[in-house]
């Protein structure tokens, strides 16, 4: 959770990491090619010696590389994966990756509204209102040590059964899981001007509301980027997770789901990685957002 | 029909108690109330209302139900227990954390293993890693040992990240001293390092609790034995019986707040001196 929140210090962007970075990609890459000859191998020894043939070093290697169901994928096999079922595949078709990776998306992004729009609510109760700071504080801190992933297929049988098939119940468990970082960075950013400002506002005779929109609102917009990158990175664990109890829909979680009961190994990675990249861009997307919002309101980064 | 107005009226007297308790000057005792009462009222008015609008309990059971199924079903709830937050969770969360320890005391000392994997640490401590999880448990089987796997890798990038910021929190005019005791590298990593890394340290171990948890539960949502507290909720929700799948969410909110309270107990033990535990 903290680490998006430096990320801004040692981020992938600043030149000086980028040589270090490539480096341990690479490392990482070849021990990664190295692992799937190693678990991969048993299962060539065993088709070879079905067949009675010896294997050379070179065959070894390059039929492990190769496996349709691999215990482990090669990364190449892992990327030729992706690429054939995100470019080569119509966007309507089940099997292309974009139609899942757009289902997920479309989860994530109501989640993660709903998540903040609540979070915000829930923040301006606290600040403003010591007796629902003092009451529902500890809960909101409570919710949190539990295992809220844990409730999901729940959520799904229980609105199914109300007649709310489909996206919502895994909207809200991703709205769940998304509030907590935009509260708690909301309440410290709508509490971050100190007392003498507010005493200053207060000698403009500003109501409560002005002293909301104009002072504090715009001083917590830092904490509430901040926090809204933490909200969508859980929004999309929520998603995910939502969709393995819903079964039949669709969405990267599922496809992990159906990869992982019919042993395809290759759906799983092509999977993981997709959402990956999907955490990765919208991050990305908020982080561009709040570059330019802070810019124009000339605060510091 | 009384019931449910006795909790409609419950809630808004320890609303109105809540709001007194908020004006009261700040006191250790009176600050435990308002929680206490409000979780109360939540609880009260779920019962009551479950009852008054005749709430399917296949929908939502009341508390009263839940308790009642949890009481009677302890020695299963135990064995969930011990399959999923002991041997799943605790001991995946030891083995991650020991690595990831490990690692962060490489990158401290080898300075651009450290710039090239603390970047690449950040990205995927955001990553949704519990997509891991179908892999893991492909191979390492459906036991307990996938699930440590899972939260293993679960736990590793948190406390990756949190132990090398840490590591570097010593001031530069502390190590000079120490320099200047003519301390070795470990003395200054043990007496000085490790000491101001501490608060860091925790705040990841603290947050990898509850992840812990998720992960191990979770995983075995892609296949487990017949026991554990991932395996029950996602066999007995579609069965429709949510009186024991609010039993395990009981226990794994307990389960949850010990792990969490057992890390604070552990950091204010050890990081006394800090400003933040006085």
């Amino acid at each position: 959770m903290l680490a998006i929140l430096m990320t801004k210090k040692t981020g992938i962007g600043s030149e000086s990491n980028v040589l270090p970075v490539t480096c341990v990609i690479i490392f990482i890459v070849i021990i990664w090619y190295g692992f799937s000859i190693l678990l991969n191998a048993p299962w060539e020894f065993d088709k070879a010696k079905r067949n009675s043939i010896t294997l050379s070093a070179t065959e070894l290697v390059t039929n492990t590389w190769a496996q349709k169901r691999p215990k482990l994928p090669a990364p190449h096999q892992v990327v030729g994966e992706i690429w054939a079922t995100t470019v080569n595949k119509k966007v309507t078709s089940k099997r292309s990756l974009v139609y899942h990776g757009l289902i997920t998306f479309y989860e994530t992004i109501y989640g993660f509204a709903l998540g903040t729009g609540l979070g915000i609510l829930l923040a301006l109760g606290i600040v403003f209102n010591r007796a629902t700071a003092m009451s529902v504080m500890p809960w909101i801190i409570t919710s949190q040590t539990i295992p809220i992933l844990a409730i999901a297929p729940m959520i799904v049988v229980a609105l199914g059964s109300l007649g709310f098939g489909g996206l919502l119940p895994i909207v809200i468990i991703s709205m769940y899981l998304s509030f907590f970082p935009v509260v708690v960075g909301m309440v410290k950013g709508l509490k971050s001007p100190e007392q003498l400002e507010i005493d200053q506002m207060k000698t403009w005779s500003a109501s409560k509301s002005q002293i909301l929109f104009k002072l504090r609102a715009p001083r917590s917009t830092p904490y509430l980027f901040t926090s809204l990158k933490l909200g969508i990175a859980a929004s999309l664990v929520g998603a995910i997770v939502g969709e393995l109890p819903s079964g039949g829909g669709g969405g990267l979680g599922f496809r992990m789901l159906s990869g992982s009961t019919f042993g395809n190994t290759l759906h799983i990675w092509s999977g993981l990685f997709s959402a990956a990249i999907l955490a990765g861009s919208l991050i990305a997307i908020i982080s561009v957002i709040q570059r330019i919002v802070l810019k124009r309101m000339a605060l510091e980064l | 029909m009384v019931l449910f107005w006795g909790a409609i009226s419950f809630w808004i007297l320890a609303w109105w108690a809540n709001i007194w308790i908020a004006r009261q000057k700040e006191q250790k005792i009176l600050n435990l109330l308002p929680p206490i009462l409000f979780g109360g009222s939540v609880i009260f008015v779920w019962e009551a209302s479950v009852i008054h609008f005749g709430v399917n309990p296949i929908i939502l059971p009341p508390p009263s139900a839940v308790y009642y199924k949890f009481i009677s079903s302890i020695p299963t709830l135990w064995e969930d227990f011990v399959q999923t937050a002991i041997k799943g969770a605790l001991s995946g969360y030891i083995i991650g954390c020991v690595i990831a320890f490990a690692v962060s005391l490489i990158a401290d000392k080898f300075k651009f293993f450290e710039r090239g994997v603390l970047p690449i640490g950040n990205f995927l401590a955001a990553m949704p890693i519990i997509g891991i999880a179908p892999i893991l448990v492909m191979w390492y089987g459906y036991g307990w040992q996938s699930k440590a796997a899972v939260v293993a890798v679960m736990v590793f990038f948190p406390i990756l990240v949190n132990t090398v910021q840490g590591m570097k929190m010593s001031d530069k005019i502390h190590r000079d001293l120490m320099q200047t005791y003519n301390a070795s590298y470990l003395q200054t990593l043990f007496k000085l390092r490790l000491a101001t890394a501490m608060p860091f340290i925790f705040n990841g171990l603290k947050i990898c609790t509850t992840l812990a948890l998720i992960g191990a539960i979770v995983a075995e949502f892609f296949g487990s034995p017949i026991r554990g507290m991932g395996f029950r909720i996602s066999t007995e929700a579609p069965r429709f019986a949510l009186d024991m799948v609010w039993a395990e969410i009981t226990v794994a909110a307990i389960a949850g707040s010990l792990f969490y309270g057992g890390v604070v107990l552990l950091e204010k033990w050890i990081t006394f001196w800090h400003p933040s535990q006085r």
